[in-house]
Parts: structure tokens; sequence; C-alpha cells
């Protein structure tokens, strides 16, 4: 007779194992990484080209565009989160798994973000010295981005979990998370500005922290909770 | 200790129709529950209810006389989930799909090797999922229930793309692992064979 006393693996590496696996997955398909990356910098190339290549003008609504984009690229991407999982099965395996689900989805979200949020902060600078962003102003805002971009995937994380029942889900998604994103947008934007003015920005960057913070501890309990109702 | 799976009072109602109404069943240790019923009559939807992925309009699952909704955790690690979708990844190799359930579930010290060869799958290790036929797949799937250390096991249409000798292999792992003391909830609209005692619920 069988005792059935193995006990699970833990916490953590149920957290490595979904990130691995999405990993691994993104790294045999680079192309669907690659989409929203493409975006962000095809949307910074087009707006001088738009608006007028002025110095004065490219530096004033230098971190606006780079931001706005940001925030969409990340948006576009959020999408396939939790899509093929629901396609192919992995989501209800995921479901009945012995670890915790808020576990799993932010494992999920880790690797979304770096094969989304982390490739968008690394091209981000290159991106900034085409609308004649100050050197010292470009860490600024590339710890911004990074903040920032954490936040998203997170509050992303929601909107993709709550959609992922529907099919073409894409503006609804957008349509949940925008409200909670505004903020993200606002404080980053700004805070890449009053740094290029040099005026005091860190209140900014404590502030992004803050929400990424909040997010970290509360978007993978909203996920999970989400993940179960809508795959019902 | 005895392990058990009991329902009570189960009712489920999906849209305008009621899937079934007062359900009850209580399962032992080395039992089996067969639901039975045409296309569509509800019995994935009661698979998912006992899995809990599926919310009752009334009544409870109870594992080991506790109900599972309180001990989630707990019971979702005495159980493996096989279902019509897989949930292996097509872009990934039949290893590296293992080794994520490694990681998620407790797992029994058989020899893996010797899994894969009565599954008949050891020459497809390195070969992404996705170049392999349905059946092929289907007992990579097998492969990973095996592999758990885990009491219950909830199939749902196991069947699906198996070949005789492998809808065989299926009724005798069930064989086995109900001898050994573990439990099984399987829907099925082929005849099952099965030499266990068998609880059947025959869905409207």
């Amino acid at each position: 007779m069988n005792e059935y006393t193995a006990q699970p693996p833990g916490l953590l590496s149920g957290l490595w194992a979904t990130a691995r696996r999405d990993l691994l997955l993104a790294w045999k398909r680079p192309g669907d990484v690659l989409n929203p990356l493409f975006f962000f910098a095809m949307v910074c190339t087009l707006f001088p080209l738009a608006v007028g290549p002025s110095a004065e003008q490219l530096e004033f609504s230098g971190p606006g565009v780079l931001w706005v984009a940001a925030l969409l690229a990340t948006l576009l991407s959020l999408n396939s989160l939790f899509l093929t999982d629901f396609e192919d099965g992995s989501l209800d395996q995921l479901l009945v798994s012995a670890q915790p689900l808020p576990i799993l989805a932010l494992g999920k979200t880790l690797a979304h973000w770096l094969t989304s949020g982390l490739p968008l902060v690394l091209v981000s600078p290159i991106l900034a010295i085409t609308y004649r962003m100050p050197g010292s102003v470009v860490p600024v805002m590339m710890l911004t981005l990074l903040l920032g971009t954490v936040s998203l995937s997170l509050l992303g994380s929601i909107g993709a979990a709550l959609t992922v029942g529907l099919h073409r889900g894409t503006a609804l998604l957008s349509l949940l998370i925008l409200p909670l994103a505004m903020p993200v947008l606002i404080l980053g934007a700004n805070t890449v500005s009053l740094a290029a003015g040099n005026d005091v920005y860190t209140t900014g960057i404590w502030a992004l922290g803050a929400y990424a913070v909040a997010s970290l501890s509360l978007a993978p309990y909203a996920t999970a909770a989400a993940l179960r109702i809508s795959n019902e | 200790m005895s392990l058990t799976l009991s329902a009570d009072d189960l009712t489920l109602i999906r849209g305008e129709r009621c899937l079934f109404e007062g359900l009850a069943f209580s399962l032992k240790a080395g039992e089996l529950l067969l639901l039975e019923g045409r296309n569509g009559c509800g019995k994935t939807s009661l698979m998912r209810a006992i899995a809990g992925m599926l919310s009752l309009e009334s009544g409870q699952i109870f594992w080991n006389d506790l109900p599972v909704l309180k001990q989630r955790q707990v019971f979702h690690g005495a159980l493996v989930w096989l279902a019509h979708r897989t949930g292996l990844k097509g872009d990934l190799n039949m290893v590296e799909n293992l080794q994520f359930e490694e990681s998620l579930r407790a797992q029994s010290d058989r020899d893996r090797d010797a899994v894969y060869e009565r599954l008949g799958i050891e020459r497809l290790k390195r070969l992404p999922l996705r170049s392999l036929s349905a059946g092929q797949q289907r007992r990579v799937a097998l492969a990973r229930m095996l592999l758990a250390d885990v009491p219950l096991w909830l199939m749902d249409e196991p069947f699906t793309n198996l070949d005789r000798e492998g809808r065989k292999l299926v009724m005798e792992l069930v064989e086995e692992h109900l001898a050994a003391g573990g439990l099984c909830v399987m829907a099925a609209h082929q005849d099952v064979d099965i030499d266990a005692p068998v609880t059947r619920i025959r869905l409207q």
C-alpha cells in the first residue's frame, strides 16, 4: 500500500518553475517578445517625424512620448499572458496545482516583466538620446521606467486574468487597466521632466517605488482570484 | 489513515439548464467512481466541480471528511488532473514539460525510465511536443500522472486519442493505482473494464 507521504516542493520552487517555463517558451518564440519592443521603438521614432524635429520641442516632449509608448507597449504584450495557457489546458493545471495560485501567477508575471518590461528599460537610453535628453537625466528615466513597468506588469496581470476567457479581450483589458496605470504614467513622465528641468525629482521616484511595492504585494492575490472566476 | 472523497447534495445549474440536482457519492481508498452519460450531460462540469474549478449551486465536496474549499491546498496536493486538453506545452519537449510538473507536485519514487518505457514514449524525450501525435501527447500526460505521488486521480475522458493497447494500458494503470490504495474519478463514454469496486453515476 502506498502511504502518499511525499511532501510537495516548497513555494519558491513553484515561483521559479513557472517563471522558468515562461522564459523558456519566450526563448523558443522570440517573435512574441520582440513585438512590444518594436512597437515601443517605432512610436518613439515616428513621433518627431510628425511634430517636427526642432530641438526645443523634442526636449520638451521626450519624457512624455517615451512614457506613453512604454505604457502602450506593455498593454499590448499583456493580452497573451494567460491566453496560451488557457487554450492548451495549462491554466487548469495551475488552478489545481499543489502550489498556491498567487505564487504561480507571480511567477508568470515575473517572466512577463523580464521579457517585456526589462527590454524596454534597456532600450530606452538609445531612444532618449534621439530626444536630446541630457546624460544626467537618462539614469533617472531608466529608474522610473524600471519601477513603472514592474507596476504595469503586475496590474496588467489582473486585467489579463479577468479577460482570459473572453475572445478579443484586448480592448476591455486596456480599459480595465488604464485607471490603475494612469498614476504610473503621470508620476513617471513628470519625474523625468522635473529631472530634465533641474528640479527636485526624488519624491516621484519614492512614489513610483511605493506604487510598485503595493502592486507587488496585492496584485498576485487579485490575479489568482480573477483566474479562478474567469476560468469557471 | 483512510482516504475518502465524498459529496453531498450537489446541484449545478449552467445557464437555464440544471445539469444535476441532489447528487451524492462516497468513495474510499481503492475505489473507482465512474461518471457516465451522453455528450453534454455535465460529466466534465461535475469533474471540474470536484476539482474545485467550478462553484456549485449547492452542496459540498469533502476530502477526508473536511470540505475541500476549506483546505484547497491540501486537496490539490493530493490530486492530479487529466483532461481533454493535456496542459502540456507544444513548444517544449517531454523532459522540459515533466520537469515543470516536478517542481509543483510531490513526486513518487518510481523509476522514470521504466515509466517512459511502459508508456512507449522513451524515444520521444527530446522532441518538441507539437511534433508528436495526439495519442503520444496523451501518453506524456499519463506519465505526468504516474510520476506524481498523489492518491486521487481525476480523469476526464482518459481514452481520447488512444489506440486499443493504450486504452488497455490506462485500465491496467488505474487498476494498479486502486490496488495500491489510490482513488480514481473517471468520466468516460466507452465501456470501462476495471477490476475494482466501482460506483457508477449516470447523468441524464
